[in-house]
């Protein structure tokens, strides 16, 4: 039963080419905006919006092209785990960069 | 269908898994079955084991006398950088999960086989292929690593060694790592057996999912790390490099990120053996059965947030020393909670000190002692007199060999007879444990006095005042 069902939700959910494509082209207009916004002097910021541009794109990486988004919710739990610890583990490091 | 049931029932033990009957050499070195699996992985390992063992005694040879005793210091330099490559990435960090863990963990779960038989393979043979490109680092053009198995910036882009080709191995073996770590994810949450639920699991298999965990996440980062030194290496592109702009401390960060969870990696799995043996020989239920399966999962998270504590002398921010000394405290908690769990177990238990449980009482007094130094190591004011002194090298092989290495043993002596079918001689397994426990003392007690007199490791020779 179980099976099936998961079959049937693999059928559901196939993705088309044209959203692969605007993912793709959204992709490259974000490593073009993290690289115009390396050009300009922002001081603190500059490292804060080029994570959260690389964020946005991990995302749509992770829940289009990987299929996240229509994965059972324990992969999600699991992502959404390990991406905190990685959120930790940065804040940290800034501990030494911003106080240094 | 018949003719298939005939030919399981005529498969040995070791290929139950398997979906054909092979004979010979070729039924071991391509074979699925995770059982033959671990033995290779074990083979191999023991191997590793002694050729960086019999490097550390030529060390201690080379220190017997002040001066230059039987090799240059170039040597001497070539020689712990390789003991600590081979003891990290050769034999204590794949040691139990893929050895024990191969065996055991689809047995004890009640599975036919790891969750992706021939992923298994493939690990085992990257395995092999990263200790390859070891030993070939040795003999190409630039000789063998000179950097400390650290591999500290900007002297290892400095250094005119192999350093590319051997870090590039430390590369391939992560690999090896995470697919191992994937199998057992994978297994574990898809092929338990039906009505073994989560908190039924034995404990072993709770220890090694926790590694697991670290596994998969943790050893991507130095896979990238060691990337971005070949990168400086050969393009000096100027990330850690400080001549180009770079930032060498980045690298300790980025290092110690995978490097001190994989700690983690190497001892957890002999937490999980431990807590099989303690019941087994002291003839009790385990004490705490949820408490230590949630404290390893504690020790996997805990443990990947206090790395930098390797880093107090570095040169980073007081801010970040402050922090990790503070949060290096924490992982104390969910360890001890582990060794009073297994000290209740024993209470009032009617104990049979066969050797593995005398291996496990060794155990728990080595790591302990390693355990407690590193809190003192992990305190601010202590760690700035004790940092790089042989103190800490006391502590690592304390914490390392007193505890992996001896579980390591005790698994070896506890599960012997179900991988042969054969039992050893009671009498010489337990005086192996005696002597082992009075020459490791022996051995590694007397750093911790020498290192807080202030000997330096790493020295080819003595300083006039020792």
């Amino acid at each position: 039963m179980k099976d099936n069902e998961a079959a049937h939700k693999e059928e559901e959910h196939n993705i088309g080419y044209s959203t692969y494509l605007l993912v793709w082209i959204s992709l490259v207009a974000f490593t073009s905006v993290t690289v115009t916004v390396a050009g300009i002097n922002l001081g603190d910021y500059t490292l804060f919006i080029a994570m959260l541009i690389a964020a946005v794109k991990s995302s749509l990486v992770i829940n289009i092209f990987m299929h996240v988004k229509f994965e059972d919710p324990i992969f999600k739990v699991f992502l959404t785990i390990s991406g905190f610890t990685l959120l930790v583990i940065f804040i940290l490091t800034f501990f030494d960069y911003f106080y240094r | 269908m018949a003719n298939g049931t005939i030919a399981v029932s005529e498969k040995s033990f070791y290929e139950e898994g398997t979906t054909k009957k092979s004979t010979g050499i070729w039924s071991w070195l391509f074979s699925t079955d995770h059982k033959r699996i671990g033995l290779m992985y074990l083979i191999a390992i023991t191997i590793f084991f002694f050729t960086a063992a019999w490097i550390g005694v030529f060390m201690r040879l080379e220190l017997m006398e002040p001066g230059k005793t039987i090799m240059e210091a170039q040597t001497y330099n070539t020689l712990f950088t390789l003991h600590g490559v081979i003891m990290i990435f050769l034999f204590i960090i794949p040691g139990i999960p893929a050895v024990f863990g191969n065996f055991f963990l689809p047995l004890q779960l009640g599975a036919k086989d790891v969750a992706f038989p021939r992923l298994n393979l493939l690990s085992f043979w990257i395995y092999l292929v990263g200790a390859v490109l070891v030993l070939v680092s040795l003999f190409v053009k630039g000789g063998p690593i000179d950097t400390g198995w650290t591999f500290y910036i900007p002297y290892s882009v400095r250094t005119g060694t192999n350093v590319s080709l051997a870090i590039f191995a430390a590369f391939v073996l992560g690999f090896s790592s995470i697919l191992t770590g994937l199998n057992f994810v994978t297994t574990v949450h898809r092929m338990r057996a039906p009505g073994m639920s989560y908190f039924k699991m034995p404990l072993f298999v709770w220890s090694t999912y926790a590694t697991a965990w670290i596994q998969i996440l943790a050893t991507p980062v130095i896979g990238i790390t060691i990337l971005l030194v070949i990168l400086e290496r050969y393009f000096g592109v100027g990330i850690f490099d400080p001549a180009l702009g770079g930032d060498p401390i980045l690298f300790q960060h980025m290092f110690w990120i995978y490097s001190h969870p994989a700690v983690y990696i190497m001892i957890l799995p002999a937490m999980g053996v431990v807590s099989e043996i303690i019941p087994t020989f002291a003839r009790r239920t385990i004490f705490g059965y949820k408490a230590i399966a949630m404290s390893s999962l504690a020790i996997a998270f805990i443990g990947s947030l206090v790395w930098a504590h390797h880093m107090f002398t570095s040169g980073m921010s007081q801010t970040a020393v402050i922090i990790f000394s503070f949060l290096t405290f924490f992982v104390a908690l969910p360890s001890a909670i582990k060794v009073f769990n297994w000290v209740a177990t024993m209470y009032k238990g009617s104990i049979d000190p066969k050797p593995p449980f005398l291996w496990v009482m060794s155990f728990i007094f080595l790591f302990t002692i390693g355990g407690l130094t590193g809190l003192v190591l992990g305190a601010l004011v202590t760690d700035i007199h004790l940092h790089d002194t042989y103190f800490v090298v006391a502590h690592f092989h304390y914490v390392m060999f007193g505890g992996t290495g001896t579980i390591f043993f005790a698994g070896l002596y506890y599960w012997f007879p179900k991988m042969t079918g054969k039992m050893y001689n009671m009498k010489l397994a337990s005086f192996n444990a005696a002597l082992f426990f009075v020459a490791f003392n022996t051995l590694y007690f007397p750093k911790f006095i020498l290192g807080y007199m202030g000997m330096p490791r790493r020295y080819y020779d003595y300083l006039p005042e020792f």
